[in-house]
């Protein structure tokens, strides 16, 4: 196996490619710029991306570990024709966004926390976003906003999954 | 015109990842740079080796200061901050070369064979180190360690506290605190074919990066361009470092005619950037049995580190600001900048004002529990009112004084006289608890913009275009804090159009006249009333060409539902018809419009004058609770409530009081840039702990709008007033829970305190 999916697009890894980290292969290689690199130790979450459903930091996940498997990044969140996932909308919406390099990262978390609970409460949004640092808002937004996206998903019955996957 | 829910301009860009950062941008031909410190505290005689590195595969050059064609030192006051070190070292972040190379990762391993030598000297790393006579002297000027001085001299307070009921003379400290902007320093540089060098940086304040760049290269600013893109967080953080790291950049594309990508690791930004000050502040405060504050006696210094920076501006606010919102009628303050061979520090938002306030707004405290007078009694007894004269003789008449208004809102907000009742006081209110409760709060009030520190100006560009759309550009910058967004918003009213007519463009340096750096909350108050003032004269332009159509006078003409309009609605153009017509009259719908700052005064001998056009009132209050046997703090709810004039831009401005408060949580509990024989302890994220989301409470802000005079729009800013009461209100609220005094920053609670 020497394929990873990105975004739904399956690339071939190169021999010389294995040993960098997922963020290096996916800034460098993919030009999927949108990912951020904040501390490039795992402790700040600027890098989060959806790998089979869970949100990682790829700053920390060589690429020879990720073979394989299917990577959702914030390239991939808008739907076909471009509109924002409701995720991202509601980022727009609750003023959840300042500097903003933060909030791919949390977008990320956001989407790795509703694909497995439509309808979590605050407190548990603020335990999901806790790898994700935000030195702007505050974070009372970015909760805001992520309650504000589960809302909208479960009251119009929206499909979770990232534009980019095939729907159910 | 408003839009019901948050407009950023920049919304969408963020939120797909399309916004472009510096580390984004990618060039053909790029050549990457990595620095190499010179790894002393303390050290002179600067020996360089670089061969070993130059024969690394990839590496192209070393740059050291023998390159510089231009100054290897600058600063914003005294240029004294060294680019490229030679021969002397004065700091643990200090550069002394710079190495470029085919890629990044070749870079950085050539970085690390420079060979560095240099001979240790003394360092000098305390307060108290710097002031012993016979100290070794850090600065490359003068003669002493004392950097700056500021007095205010207002009454006698000396014969006065033998008089007063109660005379406290109490000791505080805060910490080092590091930005923490989620993006690191980053630059690309691009040597263009007409001999211009294109900056593209992390930083906040373009017209100062391109001082720094000009002087590195020893060329014109015109020869530097340095344009505006998407900056992840400043905080007041992306100025002098920021600058050196685009300058290094232009200096590396210059010399090797390619472009040039210097990107950060979070260790270097840790390790190199300016902190904000940390403080010593000892007040003697005297006060009369009914609480009225009779005479202050203050003695305040702040570490410099190793270069100045804007020491000077920082420690002048906290002299014009030394005694919070309070009238004092017997006051003199000594305010102190002093050098130590720490790593510098410079303007971080709140600047100067979050360290007097931490001990002011606890004095009051304790004055209030000595005297048995209610907290909120003793700063009613003593806050400023309408026409009060502050303890730098000015009179307040220009605006309204809400700080009484503002302290009452939040009091209700948060129900802070019912529930003081309940604090603890060290004994659990339930048997066999351990947990204690406290709510406290702080007041302060904050000169808007610069005040008497600076040169107060910003322009506004308006550029109507043919099809009816509208280039709007100002000198404020963009850092994340919605700047673009509020001038659009401001411009949209002004022009009574539709949102979607307006295009904020971008600035370089080369397109707008400089207009300061985007600081001390003047983001709002001096580019928003630089719009007023461009769109006054564009509707003035406007309505003397189109009368005519209008078939009324040109006074006549009004501008509003995106329309422009002649007398009694009769007659209207839409904006693609306006700009058709003017262009067929060759009228050129331009306008370009300065708002300069209202007077502002300062003698320096006295500290007496009018240091600042208008202030910002603010107050902030917080439950919380204290684990007795654990000594672990828990914030419970937050209200903070602010007069900012007016709100441009509600949910924006929400961000910013929840993301200003959410600093001061981390300056009052969490965060410290310590250091270790001047060696910075911290060096990423793991042990310099910023709050998460699990940390804060949920937050409540209390918008007053008085619409302020002395802005064109009315509003006046939050950017800093979010941040800079929010530690002494915790500090009060944990004695209140525990019954301990908290004096240094950050708070810690050891279970022993509490037994």
């Amino acid at each position: 196996m020497n394929q990873i999916t990105i975004n739904g697009v399956a690339h071939t890894v190169g021999d010389e490619e294995r040993a960098l980290s997922l963020l290096e292969y996916l800034r460098e290689r993919r030009f999927l710029t949108g990912t951020k690199n904040g501390c490039e130790k795992g402790l700040c979450g600027s890098c989060t991306v959806v790998v089979d459903g869970k949100a990682l930091r790829s700053c920390r996940i060589p690429v020879e570990k990720a073979l394989g498997a299917s990577v959702v990044t914030i390239e991939g969140m808008e739907g076909p024709g471009g509109e924002p996932h409701p995720i991202q909308q509601a980022f727009m919406d609750a003023g959840a966004i300042q500097c903003g390099f933060c909030t791919p990262g949390m977008v990320m978390s956001a989407y790795a926390l509703l694909l497995r609970d439509p309808d979590p409460s605050r407190d548990d949004i603020r335990k999901a976003l806790k790898g994700n640092l935000c030195r702007c808002t505050g974070y009372q937004q970015i909760v805001d906003a992520v309650r504000l996206a589960a809302k909208v998903m479960r009251e119009q019955a929206l499909p979770v999954e990232a534009g980019c996957l095939p729907r159910r | 015109m408003r839009p019901d829910t948050a407009f950023r301009n920049d919304a969408r860009a963020k939120v797909t990842g399309r916004a472009t950062y510096a580390d984004d941008i990618s060039i053909a031909g790029m050549l990457h740079a990595a620095p190499v410190y010179a790894d002393y505290v303390s050290a002179k005689d600067l020996v360089i080796d670089a061969a070993e590195a130059l024969a690394s595969p990839g590496c192209v050059r070393v740059i050291t200061a023998a390159d510089v064609p231009g100054s290897a030192r600058f600063g914003q006051i005294e240029k004294d901050y060294p680019i490229f070190c030679s021969g002397r070292v004065r700091s643990y972040g200090d550069v002394c070369a710079l190495v470029v190379a085919e890629t990044r990762a070749a870079a950085k391993a050539a970085a690390a064979l420079v060979r560095v030598t240099a001979t240790p000297v003394r360092p000098v790393l305390t307060i108290d180190e710097a002031l012993e006579p016979g100290a070794p002297v850090v600065p490359s000027y003068g003669e002493t360690n004392v950097v700056t001085h500021h007095r205010l001299r207002h009454g006698d307070p000396e014969p006065v506290f033998a008089g007063c009921e109660l005379v406290l003379e109490e000791e505080f400290s805060t910490q080092a605190i590091e930005h923490a902007y989620m993006e690191p320093e980053t630059a690309v540089c691009v040597p263009r074919s007409d001999g211009v060098v294109e900056v593209y940086g992390s930083m906040q304040h373009p017209f100062s990066t391109r001082r720094f760049v000009a002087a590195l290269l020893g060329e014109s600013l015109s020869n530097v361009e340095v344009y505006t893109i998407a900056v992840g967080g400043g905080f007041g953080g992306k100025d002098d470092t920021a600058a050196a790291v685009c300058a290094r950049a232009a200096l590396a594309a210059r010399l090797t005619g390619r472009p040039v990508k210097l990107r950060y690791d979070r260790e270097w930004s840790f390790r190199e950037s300016y902190k904000r000050h940390p403080y010593r502040l000892r007040y003697k405060v005297g006060v009369s049995s009914e609480g009225r504050v009779l005479a202050v006696k203050a003695t305040i210094h702040a570490d410099s580190g190793a270069y100045l920076s804007v020491t000077p501006w920082v420690t002048w606010r906290s002299t014009a600001q030394c005694f919070g919102p309070y009238v004092v009628d017997a006051i003199h303050a000594d305010v102190y900048g002093v050098a130590t061979n720490n790593v510098f520090t410079g303007a971080m938002r709140g600047f100067g004002a979050p360290q007097v306030n931490f001990a002011v707004e606890q004095l009051m405290d304790m004055a209030a529990h000595e005297l048995k007078i209610h907290p909120l009694g003793m700063r009613r007894i003593n806050m400023v009112k309408q026409d009060s004269v502050t303890v730098t003789g000015q009179k307040l008449d220009g605006h309204v004084v809400s700080m009484e208004d503002v302290m009452n809102r939040v009091v209700h907000e948060i129900g802070y006289r019912k529930k003081y009742e309940h604090c603890s006081f060290g004994t659990p209110s339930e048997e066999g608890s351990d947990e204690l409760y406290g709510i406290g709060l702080a007041i302060s009030y904050r000169g808007a913009s610069l005040g008497a520190e600076g040169m107060d100006f910003c322009s506004c560009i308006i550029n109507g275009q043919y099809d009816g759309s509208i280039l709007l550009e100002t000198g404020i910058h963009e850092n994340g804090q919605g700047a673009e967004s509020a001038m659009t918003l401001i411009l949209a009213e002004e022009l009574g159009v539709d949102l979607s007519r307006v295009r904020y463009k971008r600035s370089s340096t080369s397109s707008i006249p400089d207009s300061g750096t985007t600081v001390a909350t003047r983001g709002t108050i001096m580019g928003g009333s630089a719009v007023v003032v461009a769109a006054r004269q564009y509707r003035e332009l406007l309505s003397r060409h189109l009368a005519d159509r209008l078939r009324c006078r040109p006074e006549d003409v009004t501008f509003h539902d995106d329309k422009i309009w002649g007398l009694n609605y009769e007659y209207s153009l839409s904006w693609e018809e306006a700009m058709r017509e003017l262009f067929l009259q060759r009228v050129t719908p331009y306008a370009f419009g300065t708002f300069q700052a209202p007077p502002v005064s300062w003698d320096d001998t006295t500290g007496q004058g009018d240091a600042y056009f208008t202030y910002v009132y603010s107050c902030q209050a917080v439950e919380l609770t204290v684990d007795r046997k654990t000594g672990k703090i828990r914030l419970r709810s937050i209200v903070a409530g602010h007069d900012i004039g007016k709100a441009v831009n509600r949910a924006l401005l929400l961000g910013q009081v929840y993301g200003g408060v959410t600093q001061g949580v981390g300056m009052a509990l969490m965060e410290d840039f310590a250091y270790e024989g001047g060696r910075p302890v911290c060096e990423n994220f793991d042990s310099y702990l910023l709050p998460r989301a699990t940390d804060l409470p949920e937050m409540t802000a209390v918008i007053v709008e008085n619409h302020d005079p002395a802005s064109l729009t009315g509003a006046k800013g939050i950017g800093e007033p979010a941040l800079e009461l929010i530690a002494p209100a915790i500090a009060n609220a944990v004695y209140n829970a525990t019954g301990v005094r908290c004096r240094d920053l950050p708070i810690r609670l050891r279970p022993e305190d509490l037994a």
